[in-house]
């Protein structure tokens, strides 16, 4: 993405948290009345990692889209401050015609850097996702899990600073995601990235966030936000603890209350 | 390589595991062979039939068997020549007016593809111009252009063209609205996003709409020959001659000829786009390939 370019509007606030991305008051009626998102206001700083969990269909894909400047809310605004921003779309939308490589190469390409830095690029987040070895394959020879990662390449080497992901490893099998996630929180803890996460998974968000939104639908809404108080680096094992346990309890007893 | 031959079997056969894979090539062959071969002995055999059971020597010229118009229609150089000649002509047109309108149709799609106006205002006209006897245009076309290779170009590529511009059409307007959201987030201008994003994901149609034109390209040159007489003859005037003096043996020959030549034109484009699409689309790995 280009320098200070902007999805909705770029309006750095006095008094306002120094945010990289802030929603407020977001709300999306579709054209067929499909009230999707209501009044959603959240602030995520530099360093902050929010999942956002909610039941299918509750606006998660709708949140990220009108985040990302790819839809504009019909009521409220998103301030994004800044221009590098990735999205992982929620499938992988890899071009059939080019192998892994060109696909993971095409974001920058679009961006115009030079093909050396691109193909260097490319190496990197593709040995990251584990797809070495398959760089000349095409998608079509490629299995769902092994599509996702590489569209997961695609969108690190824009090395964003917001970064959004739409269930990006609901695909893939429970090793593979478990490794994913811990190399997703390598990636997070270097390049400090804020990150925005939709999940399925509780236990995946907990692993992973900062902070856990809980949505619920009909008409989308968070009904719930919960701090991790986790301190990096965070190893597999914290998973087996029970702080952990007690936690993703905690946020699922909120999911279900929200689903009645 | 595997044998596939059980234990025991007598010493005489030892060599055949070192030739059974061009064997089961060979059977490949003939099992995808077999049946078209079948199915064309059968109709030598039925045109046989009707020729000699069927037809009193008297009236034998409306189907006069395989091997007087091989004799006459192929064997006989004179003959042969005066047909093959026809039939590079007739190409030379079809081809002509293929790549006239191979590249007219495609330059149409691509820009009603960019505008909305542009589409609603054009469209409507494609439209009109395939369900417009063309037919009915040869005398107006000779009148105003003579009866000439232009007139058999045009005629040609007016029929060709609207298939060419619907499939591309409907290929560059079917890009997922994901891999646009894909081009939208990462702000790729409009040409990037022809070049590098419509136009790969519409190649499929593009071929489609290719192999069609190119069937109608060698209809609409043949038609074309028969309307407009100045120039070197194509096969089509050939066609005609032939009819008028009865000489049904270089009849016969000169339609398997022209026959083949639409035939050559699709196999052609078939390869080409099986080429093109080897690695990533669903119709390069069909059954048949
Ligand atoms: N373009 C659209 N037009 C109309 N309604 C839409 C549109 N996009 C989404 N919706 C509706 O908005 C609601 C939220 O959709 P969204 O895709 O954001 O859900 P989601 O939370 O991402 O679901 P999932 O977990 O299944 O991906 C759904 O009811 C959906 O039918
Ligand atoms: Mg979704």
């Amino acid at each position: 993405m280009t320098e200070g370019a902007t999805t909705v509007a770029v309006r750095p606030k006095e008094g306002a948290p120094r945010g990289l991305l802030a929603f407020r008051g977001v709300e999306m009626v579709f054209p067929n009345g499909v009230h999707a998102v209501h009044t959603v206001d959240m602030d995520i700083a530099p360093g902050e990692f929010v999942s956002v969990v909610g039941p299918s269909g509750c606006g998660k894909s709708t949140l990220l889209r009108i985040a990302s400047g790819l839809a504009r809310p019909t009521a409220g605004e998103v301030v994004l401050n800044t221009g590098h921003i990735a999205y992982v779309f929620q499938d992988p939308t890899l071009l059939p015609w080019r192998t892994v490589r060109q696909n993971v190469e095409l974001c920058t390409q679009l961006k115009k850097l030079p093909k050396a830095e691109r193909a260097e690029k490319a190496r990197q987040a593709i040995e990251m996702v584990g797809l070495a070895g398959f760089e000349n394959r095409h998608p079509n020879q490629l299995s769902g899990g092994m599509r996702m990662r590489a569209s997961l390449a695609r969108a690190l080497t824009l090395e964003p600073e917001v970064f959004l992901f739409d269930e990006p490893f609901g695909a893939i099998d429970e090793i593979t995601r478990e490794r994913l996630n811990s190399e997703l929180l390598r990636i997070f803890r270097a390049r400090a990235f804020a990150g925005v996460f939709v999940t399925h998974s509780i236990a995946e968000a907990v692993f992973l966030s900062t902070r856990v939104a809980v949505m619920c639908a009909r008409p989308g809404r968070i009904i719930g936000e919960f701090e991790v108080p986790f301190p990096y680096p965070r190893e597999p094992e914290l998973r087996s603890t029970p702080e952990f346990a007690a936690l993703t309890g905690e946020i699922g007893r909120c999911l279900r209350s929200g689903a009645q | 390589m595997i044998s596939t031959m059980a234990p025991g079997v007598p010493a005489a056969s030892t060599a055949e595991p070192v030739t059974s894979a061009g064997q089961a090539r060979m059977r490949g062959y003939v099992t995808m062979g077999g049946p078209p071969l079948i199915v064309f002995a059968l109709f030598v055999a039925v045109w046989y039939l009707i020729s000699y059971g069927l037809l009193s020597e008297r009236r034998r010229f409306l189907l006069p068997p395989p091997h007087d118009v091989v004799s006459v229609g192929f064997l006989d150089w004179h003959n042969f020549a005066e047909i093959l000649a026809g039939l590079s002509s007739t190409a030379a047109i079809s081809l002509a007016g293929f790549a006239i309108a191979g590249t007219i149709g495609f330059t149409l799609a691509v820009v009603m593809s960019q505008s909305v106006a542009m589409e609603r205002s054009f469209y409507p006209y494609a439209v009109a111009l395939q369900t417009l006897p063309v037919l009915a245009m040869t005398p107006l076309v000779g009148l105003w252009f003579g009866f000439d290779t232009f007139s058999r170009i045009l005629i040609c590529s007016i029929l060709a063209l609207f298939p060419i511009i619907t499939n591309t059409l409907f290929g560059l307007k079917s890009v997922e609205p994901s891999q646009r959201d894909l081009f939208d987030l990462m702000k790729a201008g409009r040409w990037t996003r022809l070049w590098r994003l419509e136009i790969p994901a519409a190649l499929p149609n593009i071929l489609t709409g290719l192999r069609i034109s190119g069937g109608l390209s060698v209809i609409g040159a043949i038609v074309a020959d028969f309307f407009f007489r100045q120039g070197d003859p194509g096969i089509g005037r050939l066609l005609d001659i032939y009819r008028a003096s009865l000489e049904t043996e270089r009849l016969y020959a000169a339609i398997i000829c022209s026959s083949l030549l639409g035939l050559a034109l699709f196999l052609t484009n078939t390869l080409i786009s099986r080429h093109v699409l080897r690695n990533w689309h669903a119709s390069a790995h069909s059954k048949s390939s």
